[in-house]
């Protein structure tokens, strides 16, 4: 039932003191006329009504959460812990710098850490998440090619097995998109890129190791030719938790970078947010990035860039995710930094491992830190989708992998075990699958009625978006 | 060195042997030898969480709380009730995944949907969002959904906060739209400005309101004169003013954008916060973000799922209409517990108290010479003057713990009070500051 529904006239929650000052309301022209119409509830009700729907909801710590692509690793509490702390809640973005010594001191440490961890310059916090940072590091690279008044750079080359956000975030920065089609072994195709790299490429977009979990062997090779061609190359910081502390992406050639700081450094996703899209440049960069960024020992204070993009949005960015991931920095350090990532890599091997003499895998190799699935034969073979096989797991104690992702892999499920779940729980994943593949063979239509557990089936989502009810409507 | 790692070293060691390898090193036979770090990473060693703590607790005593604070100028330290905090600290909500999977997320799904309809409530607009990254990306947002082939200028107004400005520079430098700033005109947008410069061309018109320094615009009269040249109106506004100033739609907007930190969330340096953005049914599927919609399953059982997906990045790439994926979820959870506690009288009442207190301080400031530099009628922040240099005088009160108003310049002040400001405390700023020359 909607809070909406709950509501009875006359209740509430008694939470402000009678006005004290005489009271002053807006004139005529100014007054609300328009009746509102938000609930009216005691606590005890607000409190139930959102522990019910805390039930219907699926965190890392209900259990394992393999989604591919976006590092759903246990959020440490003490994380959390340290962003409520008063000294970092109750300052207000625009008090005086002598007064934000602590914040300024969280902001400087971070951009440190993870310059080294990335092998970058400079690094803003600012923009609040993946796309805002990919938007961010585009804009850096457009004010790069304008600054040297070289404007025929119009394009930006991003592989057909990059996330979506990639070619809508060329399209906001003013870029039209160059898609080069993967080769046969899941990597960027050398001679393809060679095709198009010239005078009118402003840069190219990477995921290394890329969407379908490979690192891309030529790597070297790949940044030099856009190197050669005048352009800049682009990290998108997605996977970054495959590489941590044992390859830096400013080794491999990238000038510009974002981190999903809730995916690698632990902070948690919150149903979809708030993330934090810190963007980290190399030095060629550094005069154009947004906001302010900190200087000083002692005596720390903002300094704008000179040639500064301007602002991605207010102040900032989410300071206390920012605490967050320099706590969880702060507990790993140099040795459990590239510790987490090596076992991110170990477990998603032994995943595929245990799982690839059934499942088809869409590329039989070493994998990095996920693993694509091609459930293309099987759905050939019973009927059962990747779909099915998703909607199954859930009725298993299973978060799904991520479905249908990249879209180079017909029925794909690509999974993402991370470095903080044990051998027990991946060995009782790997039977759960394995029991579903059975289960395909002998009872196709069961897998199609899954799941079963939950509140609701399978949803109608296309009545949904054709005939869109977006809020509650009052009688 | 601390490490969240269940496996021991002897464990991973048997699921390498286990799966044919003999080393870690192997498992990165893909990365060219000459990438591969050698040696150790330039961070400390890691701690224990003991340590952390106390380390991370001194770095937070290095900043000064201000008990008191009359300062907003974009971020405004209100009461938030403690079913806010209790719910949002839920790990179910707190570590859970955008919802993909729906029939796993109906909690989730359910939040967003009702924080949609609280939004489309309080702004008076027909749809809702799934919320922005804060109210000067909204506000981007919003200027570029309202684009046409052949309307790209947008209208925007020097009054609005100037991150907002500065945001919506950035995103139209990007995506090739022009802005031109209206200027300000006693306290003001000016009126007869945009009536000179609105054109065919004009995509928008974007009016912050209360404006910056506080004012109540002419927002009906704008409104007018951009919906008459054929242009759209977003109005970017103080959620906790829609208790009792006109919303939005009452002032014929299009589109309404702003921050909702106001609406349950704690100041924090300047973050998370969260941007909502609503507007008329017509313009739904320009809106940008996630969108939660109602939907049934094949037993008639009613559920919740992300529509409308066709908008966005993972289906459209390229010709998406923007690009978010990730947004402020959680913050939104929080405005919507935040909302159901105040309910529709405590909004007016929160509304009516921030509203009263700016006035008394008004009043008690321009007694001691601080003097109201517009005679415009203001909601909860105002502007001052004085023969006082702001420093001196904010200095004064930094002394005795107020954080007092945002200097504009040596002579003007900037100032904001909220419900959480008492009258004594306004009088005991009124009376430090009566002592500064």
């Amino acid at each position: 039932m909607l809070v909406f529904e709950k509501s009875r006239p006359g209740r509430g929650c008694t939470l402000f003191p009678p006005c004290d000052v005489d009271v002053v309301t807006p004139s005529d022209k100014d007054k609300r006329e328009s009746e509102l119409h938000l609930p009216e509830l005691s606590e005890t009700e607000i409190s139930r009504h959102y522990t019910e729907l805390a039930k219907k909801s699926r965190g890392v710590n209900d259990g394992f959460y393999p989604l591919g692509s976006c590092t759903m690793k246990y959020n440490p509490k003490i994380n959390e812990d340290m962003a409520s702390l008063p000294g970092f809640t109750e300052i207000h973005p625009l008090q005086p710098e002598h007064t934000v010594q602590g914040c300024l001191e969280v902001l400087q440490t971070v951009e440190k850490y993870l310059c080294e961890i990335t092998g970058m310059d400079r690094l803003t916090v600012q923009p609040a998440a993946g796309a805002h940072g990919e938007f961010t590091g585009l804009m850096l690279i457009k004010a790069y090619h304008e600054s040297r008044n070289d404007t025929k750079r119009t394009k930006i080359i991003v592989p057909d097995s990059a996330h979506g956000t990639n070619p809508a975030s060329a399209t906001m920065a003013g870029y039209s998109v160059v898609s080069i089609p993967s080769s046969a072994d899941g990597c960027v195709d050398i001679e393809k890129l060679k095709a198009v790299a010239g005078d009118d490429i402003a840069g190219l977009m990477l995921t290394n190791p890329n969407t379908v979990g490979l690192f891309d062997k030529n790597i070297l090779e790949i940044t030099k030719i856009v190197h050669d061609c005048g352009g800049l190359n682009y990290y998108d910081g997605a996977n970054l938790n495959a590489v941590m502390g044992v390859v830096k992406p400013g080794d491999m050639g990238f000038d510009v970078i974002h981190l999903n700081i809730h995916k690698t450094f632990s902070t948690p996703h919150g149903g979809g947010g708030p993330g934090c899209g810190a963007v980290g440049c190399k030095k060629l960069l550094a005069d154009f990035m947004p906001a302010v960024l900190v200087e000083g020992d002692a005596e720390k204070k903002f300094v704008k860039p000179k040639h500064s993009i301007g602002e991605m949005k207010a102040f900032y960015g989410n300071f206390l995710v920012v605490v967050k991931a320099l706590t969880y920095i702060k507990t790993l350090g140099k040795e459990g930094i590239p510790q987490a990532c090596k076992n991110a890599v170990l477990n998603a091997n032994y995943m595929m491992d245990k799982l690839k003499d059934i499942y088809t895998m869409a590329y039989d190799q070493i994998c990095m830190h996920e693993f694509v699935m091609s459930l293309e034969d099987l759905k050939r073979k019973t009927g059962v989708s990747a779909m099915d096989i998703a909607k199954a797991l859930i009725d298993n104690g299973m978060h799904p992998p991520t479905m249908y992702f990249p879209l180079i892999v017909h029925e794909a499920l690509m999974v993402e075990p991370t470095e903080t779940e044990s051998k027990e729980t991946l060995d009782d994943a790997i039977a759960v699958f394995r029991k579903l593949y059975e289960q395909a063979q002998k009872d196709p239509e069961a897998l199609h009625m899954a799941p079963v557990t939950t509140p609701v089936g399978r949803l109608d989502e296309v009545g949904a978006a054709r005939n869109p009810v977006l809020r509650y409507k009052w009688k | 060195m601390g490490k969240y790692i269940p496996n021991t070293d002897a464990e991973q060691k048997a699921m390498l042997t286990e799966i044919g390898f003999s080393s870690f090193e192997d498992l990165f036979a893909d990365a060219p030898k000459e990438v591969m770090l050698k040696g150790e990473l330039n961070i400390p060693s890691g701690l224990s969480e003991l340590q952390v703590r106390k380390d991370m607790t001194k770095i937070a005593e290095k900043n000064v709380i201000f008990p008191t604070i009359f300062r907003g100028a974009g971020a405004y330290r209100h009461f938030i009730p403690s079913i806010v905090k209790s719910v949002i600290t839920k790990e179910n909500f707190l570590t859970s995944y955008t919802p993909y999977q729906a029939e796993t997320s109906q909690g989730v799904l359910q939040s967003i949907y009702e924080y949609q309809t609280m939004i489309a409530d309080i702004t008076g607009m027909d749809v809702s969002n799934a919320s922005i990254y804060d109210g000067a990306s909204g506000a981007a947002e919003a200027v570029a959904m309202c684009r046409e082939r052949k309307r790209k200028k947008a209208l925007v107004s020097a009054l609005a906060h100037p991150d907002t400005i500065a945001t919506i520079m950035t995103y139209c430098h990007g995506n090739g739209m022009d802005v031109e700033v209206v200027p300000a005109k006693d306290g003001l947008t000016d009126v007869e400005y945009i009536k000179k410069h609105i054109d065919q061309g004009t995509a928008c018109v974007f009016v912050q309101h209360p404006n910056y320094y506080g004012n109540l615009e002419p927002a009906r009269e704008i409104a007018d004169i951009t919906h008459e040249a054929g242009a759209r109106y977003i109005m970017s506004v103080n959620p906790i003013s829609l208790g009792i100033l006109k919303s939005p739609r009452e002032y014929g907007a299009d589109i309404a954008v702003g921050d909702g930190q106001p609406l349950g969330l704690s100041i924090a340096f300047g973050g998370p916060y969260i941007g909502f953005m609503s507007c008329t049914d017509e313009l739904v599927r320009r809106l940008p973000g996630r969108i939660v919609g109602e939907t049934h399953d094949a037993k008639g059982r009613v559920g919740y799922v992300l529509t409308l997906q066709a908008r966005e990045q993972h289906i459209r790439r390229e010709k998406a209409s923007s690009n978010v994926c990730s947004n402020q979820a959680l913050c939104a959870l929080a405005v919507g517990v935040y909302l159901s506690a105040v309910g529709k009288e405590g909004l007016k009442e929160v509304a009516t108290l921030c509203m009263s207190k700016a006035h008394y301080m008004a009043k008690e400031l321009e007694k001691i010479g601080f003097k109201p530099e517009y005679k415009t009628e203001f909601f909860h922040e105002f502007v001052t003057v004085s023969d006082v240099s702001s420093e001196k005088a904010l200095k004064a009160l930094e002394d005795n713990g107020i954080l007092g108003g945002y200097p504009l310049d040596d002579k003007r002040i900037l100032w904001c009070c909220t419900e959480v400001n008492g009258k004594c405390c306004i009088d005991k700023a009124v009376s430090i500051l009566k002592e500064v020359k």
